[in-house]
């Protein structure tokens, strides 16, 4: 591997590099956007839901254990879903996204100061003021690391995404491995951990800001 | 259900041979066959050791635990009768830790159940400046800051002014002074028993300290393992002849090196 030539391809193939990058982010935030307002609301009710917990949260971490390839091949035949292409790729990773964001929402909103959920009540408020007013304020900074953790799974997730014809940042991974190229597999692995580390920063910047103590 | 816990209204509270055990295999009894009045404007004191069913007694008043026999009735109605949200509105209640939310400031603490009781805004901030003086705290100085950037003593009196703010007519306290440093806690005894005289409220107070019992009750009612085992004016009750009695008068003496 030649830093140089690296450098070469990176320039003259800069707009493909930067389309890519988009299609990619394009798949992540979509998908997140659609795991955030399934997760939430989900680990929202289950606090209310003993009986649906532990299957809520089972279900998800099954998800979460099926090989990322093997999930996006699992996907491909089931009617309406599945299929080549962009919405398959989605679908997946929603289900690759859903346990993190599930599971801090859940752990966020148990996880209050046991006095604090005994003083709400005993000044007469709602079981729904108390979840919005009370624990989903103070949930909100766990709830948070919980999609941080999401967005970076999906972002290296995403790329295996081109295996089924989702384009992205995964297209050039894959053809450089076909072709043995170092710098075709490096013009999909470095925008996409640059991608992670941007996301990671600014996601954490965030959660701190909303962080009580 | 849609009656208010009116000031008004006389604020009894009765106890009616009331049990109450925890609804799991073991069946635990932890209060039994509990009877007591609570006349309107009495300062009550619950005393025993750690596990007497103080609390639960406490909790019994406001519905967050409900009989297992007998009833509990507030301004003459049952608490199971009652709607709950209505009842505890009307019952101010302060906590150990005083359980103050650490995301709003002193302010919205305090303004919490007026703000749920919709009193506009101006009201409230008037309301808010009277409960902080009340309780010796200096709006201009705390109105905005955090739980977090308050001493425990400073905690437990905006706990106070927060129990207070809707004005109820009965106010429970659980160990309010419980994890205060004796010097702070003493401080806050000595104003709270001067406030008590001003409020001419109902108020029911959970301690296991029988000097905090003997500064603040009207009456005491001792409590040992679920039952009441004695009830006096505080300056009849040293005097009582019971085994649970002496054990907490003798935890009044100090012979400073005697265990040396």
């Amino acid at each position: 591997m030649n830093p140089q030539t690296t450098w070469a391809f990176f320039m003259d193939h800069r707009d493909e590099i930067l389309g890519a990058t988009l299609d990619h982010l394009t798949l992540v935030i979509i998908a997140m956007i659609i795991a955030i307002f399934i997760g939430v609301p989900l680990g929202m009710f289950i606090v209310q839901r003993p009986a649906l917990r532990a299957i809520a949260l089972g279900a998800a971490s099954i998800f979460q254990t099926i090989p990322s390839l093997a999930l996006f091949g699992f996907l491909i035949p089931i009617p309406f879903i599945g299929g080549i292409g962009k919405r398959t790729a989605i679908v997946a990773l929603v289900l690759y996204a859903l346990l993190p964001i599930l599971r801090n929402t859940y752990v966020g909103l148990t996880g209050i100061d046991p006095a604090v959920l005994e003083a709400a009540e005993a000044m007469g408020m709602t079981r729904a003021q108390i979840l919005f007013r009370v624990r989903f304020p103070l949930a909100l900074a766990v709830i948070l690391a919980g999609i941080r953790t999401a967005t970076i799974i999906t972002i290296g997730v995403a790329t295996i995404a081109a295996a089924i014809g989702a384009g992205g940042l995964g297209t050039f991974i894959f053809r450089g491995v076909a072709l043995v190229s170092d710098s075709l597999i490096l013009a999909g692995a470095i925008p996409s951990a640059v991608l992670a580390l941007l996301a990671d920063f600014l996601l954490g910047l965030l959660e701190r800001r909303l962080k009580v103590s | 259900m849609n009656a208010k816990i009116s000031p008004a209204a006389t604020n009894r509270i009765e106890f009616r041979d009331v049990s109450f055990h925890i609804n799991d295999i073991l069946k635990r009894l932890i209060v039994s066959q509990v009877s007591l009045e609570i006349p309107h404007g009495e300062t009550l004191v619950l005393l025993g050791r750690s596990g007497s069913g103080k609390t639960t007694l406490l909790k019994l008043m406001n519905g967050m635990l409900l009989p297992t026999k007998g009833e509990i009735l507030v301004q003459d109605r049952s608490t199971t009768s009652w709607d709950p949200i209505r009842l505890r509105r009307g019952i101010g209640y302060v906590i150990q830790d005083a359980g103050l939310f650490p995301h709003f400031t002193v302010a919205e603490n305090v303004g919490l159940v007026p703000s749920l009781e919709s009193w506009d805004a101006a009201r409230i901030a008037a309301r808010v400046d009277e409960m902080l003086h009340l309780v010796g705290l200096d709006p201009r100085e705390f109105a905005h800051r955090h739980p977090r950037e308050l001493s425990g003593g400073q905690r437990q009196r905006v706990g106070v002014a927060r129990a207070l703010a809707a004005d109820p007519p009965i106010l429970l306290m659980d160990e309010p002074f419980g994890a205060l440093d004796p010097v702070t806690r003493a401080e806050l005894q000595r104003e709270f028993s001067a406030l008590v005289h001003r409020l001419g409220k109902t108020i029911v107070f959970v301690t296991h300290d029988l000097r905090e019992a003997l500064l603040l009750a009207s009456r005491i009612v001792l409590l040992e393992a679920g039952h009441v085992v004695a009830r006096a004016a505080p300056q009849e009750f040293l005097h009582l002849d019971h085994p649970e009695v002496r054990a907490f008068t003798s935890s009044l003496s100090v012979t400073p090196g005697s265990s040396a």
